[in-house]
């Protein structure tokens, strides 16, 4: 028997948990002597308020669509990837490798070798955690957490040597050559009719990162694969039973979820900064956690969170423009969100599915 | 076994009926959410008796006696103590009261002697030589009362589970219980164990104790209470007097319908030996040999029932037959030798070879409970190319496919897209089973076939079973449950130890003689 409606646990649960960090927010910015409601009016209009707004909600959002995917993705096997951060950054790495050591005719084929360019790095990345996690028991939460360490060390070490161009003074790599640069939104707008601002960096990427919520939904709901992952994040003992091997799980859907964090890397690298630099990814990799957790682990939850979390980083970025609230506290509102429709998703659930329960039972 | 000593004692001692009942319930419920646990529960027990309480899995057994022992606060009614109205808050009340309670599972400090552990929360001060010393006295007096003999400076992890048991219930007699309730008392016992708890629950019912026992075996009810109380879906269906009744009576009560409580078979016609196990050993993480050397065999058209006490090697061997454990020895099935380590000991290829396998435990092992019940219907088979449409899985003919299956094999409610968690124990066991034979496997491993599971669909199940046997299949079955490999099988052996004790035609095997072997006393014509 149910406890809840289906509904309700994945509209209403998210929508309070939301309401509640907000509320909180809200007393935050009135505490240091600011007006919330202000404060909203700002966030809106900067995120969604032009184009320009949009095309950064937007840019954001697909990052945190890859790299929310790749932590649902492994959530569905019951491992807690955190290295996606990690990923992502060697997903870096194998776009820059494409885009400037190949001749790419189109931008088109380019974005495709790319793709899978940044989704071997980061498979790579994660294979290692992965095995060691399935052979040797070595705790993924652990080493992915270990791994993100070395990966921006090593990228560190790339920038500043091997990769940066001769002569050029900050740690990146050259720029990537035009025919790999990709099409923005108001290109690919444009054409439509529609005129969308030509300076928001969101690009083509935003539609792989939608593909890309469509094919793991069907991976994970429709494909023998996603059936296995499912069953063994559900009971280790009971996939054993059934002939699916634990270690083969646990590497495969590590490498699945590696490579669309490392994917996210078409959308900063080769869309937005069109050639590799420092600390590329800016913590989107963790963002990918919260995304996933108020997602519920669903590809569509996953859209969704992300598009939000979108529009907190680009609101949030207006806010601190404009007004005397400093940046920090933006990160207080997201620490918020993720605390609420993460950590604290009990706190709300529990007294929700008494009331459905009572309802229930005056009901009958 | 002791029927005429047992219906001596009751009939000296269930005389007195006009006394004060020891224990009176007065309309106890007791509601979780939606699901009414007890619904006017009122029953009274007399002193000196033994009072027997049946009925299946969730019927409220358990609840109740929570209640009487003051872990669950009922909604409503009342309690009488030797006609005192008396309130049962905490366990503390219930033991001032005179209540004792023996769990399914014992609450013992593994690594405490049994003194220690008897005077645990009954200490008289903060010194505890002067406890020690009284306790030991008492545990003397005690045992020769009873037959309640234990080695007081035993330490309980070194101890069998029929000692441990006998701990617990000097637990509440050296705390002055009357009222002595064991919950499931035979569950882990062999039957010369419970013939020991049996001959002590009479002694103490001699000297004047009241006992509840519960249990969902009829045929303990029978041997040893005085009157039995039958629980149906959280209400009381009827109270008698164990004499005036009978086993098919009692299931009815408890079911609501008649039961066919034995299996109906004719002989079997083996053929053809299909499994075939030589010297099979397995050795645990902790390097302990949990099977050694192990050898049998199963024949086309018989089951085979392998008895034992839980825990001596008997899941292992399932394991290493289904493909989840790595062993070394020697197995063939229709001939053929099949891989027992690397990459080809598993489950994938075990069912290639035409074996089938339903686990002990099926809601860990045999089924995903956040799966619904079609996903389930091809858990282990998921892979057969007939159910797959290129890289996806063809959903909607599974989900037709179970929907039939569930009809075949009434499965309550016949809804596919329910999750197996929602199911009862007995349906979802129907799940699995039908997903296994419905293959039409050469041997079936089928492990506690009927463990949670209610008296009606154990009935199914068991028809199942010898039905997929008279087709020709051959069966391994495991069960912990002496009757129900007494009623199933064709030939049993016995193991005991990681070791197989011995073999018997089922039609001439006791139950004295495999309860020796069980407890791994191996008899003369033990191989």
């Amino acid at each position: 028997m149910e406890r809840m409606p289906k509904w309700a646990d994945v509209v209403l649960i998210p929508l309070i948990s939301l309401l509640l960090a907000a509320l909180i927010s809200a007393l935050v910015i009135l505490a240091i002597g600011e007006d919330p409601i202000n404060a909203v009016q700002l966030m809106v209009k900067g995120a969604l308020g032009s184009t320009y707004g949009w095309g950064y909600t937007l840019y954001y959002a697909t990052n945190f669509m890859f790299t929310g995917l790749a932590v649902a993705v492994a959530f569905h096997a019951r491992l807690f990837n955190i290295g996606g951060e990690g990923q992502a950054m060697l997903g870096g790495l194998g776009v820059a490798l494409v885009c400037l050591y190949l001749p790419w005719p189109h931008w088109s084929l380019a974005l495709i070798a790319a793709t899978v360019g940044a989704g071997l790095f980061g498979a790579a990345w994660a294979f290692l955690p992965a095995i060691l996690q399935a052979k040797r028991g070595s705790h993924i939460v652990i080493t992915t957490i270990m791994f993100n360490f070395i990966a921006a060390a090593f990228l560190n070490y790339l920038l500043v040597g091997a990769l940066k161009p001769r002569g050029a003074m900050d740690p990146s790599t050259a720029r990537f050559p035009e025919a790999t640069n990709l099409p923005s939104l108001h290109d690919i707008l444009a054409p439509l009719g529609i005129s969308f601002s030509r300076a928001a960096p969101a690009n083509i990427a935003f539609l792989v990162g939608v593909l890309a919520c469509v094919l793991v939904w069907l991976l994970i709901w429709r494909t023998r694969l996603g059936y296995e992952i499912r069953a063994f994040g559900h009971s280790e003992p009971a996939a054993l039973y059934a002939g699916i091997s634990p270690t083969k799980i646990t590497v495969v859907t590590m490498m699945i979820s590696g490579a669309l964090a490392g994917m996210m890397a078409i959308n900063n690298v080769m869309g937005e900064a069109e050639r590799l630099v420092l600390n590329a990814t800016e913590g989107a990799g963790f963002i990918g956690i919260a995304v996933a957790l108020m997602g519920r682990s669903h590809p569509f939850g996953v859209f969704l969170a992300a598009i939000l979390f979108g529009f907190l980083y680009q609101g949030g970025a207006e806010l601190s423009l404009w007004t005397n609230i400093p940046r920090e506290l933006i990160i207080v509102i997201q620490a918020l969100v993720i605390l609420f429709t993460g950590a604290l998703d009990n706190m709300v659930r529990l007294p929700l599915e008494r009331m459905f329960m009572a309802f229930r039972r005056k009901g009958v | 076994m002791t029927g005429s000593q047992a219906n001596g004692a009751r009939q000296a001692t269930a005389a007195p009926d006009s006394q004060m009942p020891a224990i009176e319930l007065r309309g106890i419920s007791k509601a979780f959410g939606p699901v009414q646990a007890n619904k006017d529960i009122s029953i009274r027990v007399m002193p000196g008796t033994i009072h027997g309480i049946i009925g299946e899995n969730g019927a409220g057994k358990s609840t109740l006696m929570s209640i009487l022992y003051g872990f669950y606060k009922a909604d409503a009614g009342e309690i009488f103590i030797a006609g005192q109205k008396t309130a049962i808050p905490d366990s503390q009340a219930a033991i001032a009261a005179g209540i004792g309670m023996v769990f399914q599972h014992f609450k013992l400090v593994e690594n405490f002697t049994v003194l220690e552990n008897v005077i645990l929360g009954a200490e008289d001060g903060r010194l505890l030589r002067p406890s020690l010393a009284k306790a030991r006295k008492a545990l003397k007096s005690l045992a020769e009362e009873y037959e309640l003999n234990v080695d007081p400076d035993a330490v309980i992890e070194d101890i069998g589970v029929g000692q441990q048991q006998r701990v617990e219930i000097l637990k509440a007699l050296y705390r002055q219980a009357d009222i002595l309730i064991l919950d499931e008392p035979t569950g882990v016992l062999t039957p010369p164990e419970a013939d020991h708890l049996f001959r002590i629950l009479r002694n103490l019912r001699a000297e004047g104790k009241t006992i509840i026992l519960i249990t969902h075996k009829l045929r303990e009810i029978m041997e040893i209470t005085d009157t039995v109380s039958v629980m149906r879906r959280g209400e009381m269906t009827a109270t008698v007097k164990t004499a005036e009744t009978s086993p098919e009576q009692l299931a009815e009560l408890m079911v609501g319908r008649k039961v066919l409580l034995r299996v109906e078979k004719t002989p079997a016609t083996p053929g053809k030996p299909v499994l075939e196990v030589e010297d099979l050993r397995v050795t645990d993480s902790s390097g302990v040999e949990r099977l050694r050397g192990v050898s049998l065999n199963v024949r086309a058209g018989e089951v085979l029932g392998l008895a034992g006490v839980a825990g001596n090697g008997q899941s292992e061997l399932l394991e290493v037959l289904g493909g989840m454990m790595q062993a070394t020895g020697t197995v063939r099935v229709n001939g053929q030798p099949i891989d027992l380590s690397g990459p080809h000991a598993d489950g994938q290829s075990r069912r290639a070879a035409g074996i089938a396998h339903v686990p002990e435990d099926r809601q860990r092992k045999g089924l995903i409970m956040d799966y619904a019940a079609w996903e389930n219907s091809v858990f282990g088979y998921h892979r057969d190319p007939a159910i797959q449409r290129g890289p996806l899985m063809r959903n909607a003919a599974i989900l037709d496919h179970a929907e039939t299956q569930m009809q075949r094999f009434d499965v309550r409610p016949p809804n596919p897209r329910l999750a197996a968690k929602n199911f009862s124990g007995g349906n979802q066991q129907k799940v699995v089973l039908a997903r296994e034979i419905e293959r039409g496997p050469d041997l079936l491993l089928i492990g506690q076939p009927t463990r949670g599971v209610d008296i009606g669909a154990i009935e199914f199940i068991h028809q199942q079973i010898i039905a997929l046997r008279d087709a020709g299949k051959a069966i391994l079955l495991v069960s912990v449950e002496l009757d129900e490999i007494l009623a199933l099988s064709d030939r049993i052996a016995v193991i005991f130890d990681g070791q197989i004790m011995g073999e018997r035609a089922a039609d001439t095997a006791t139950t004295q003689e495999l309860g020796l072997m069980m407890a791994g006393i191996s008899s003369g014509k033990a191989a």
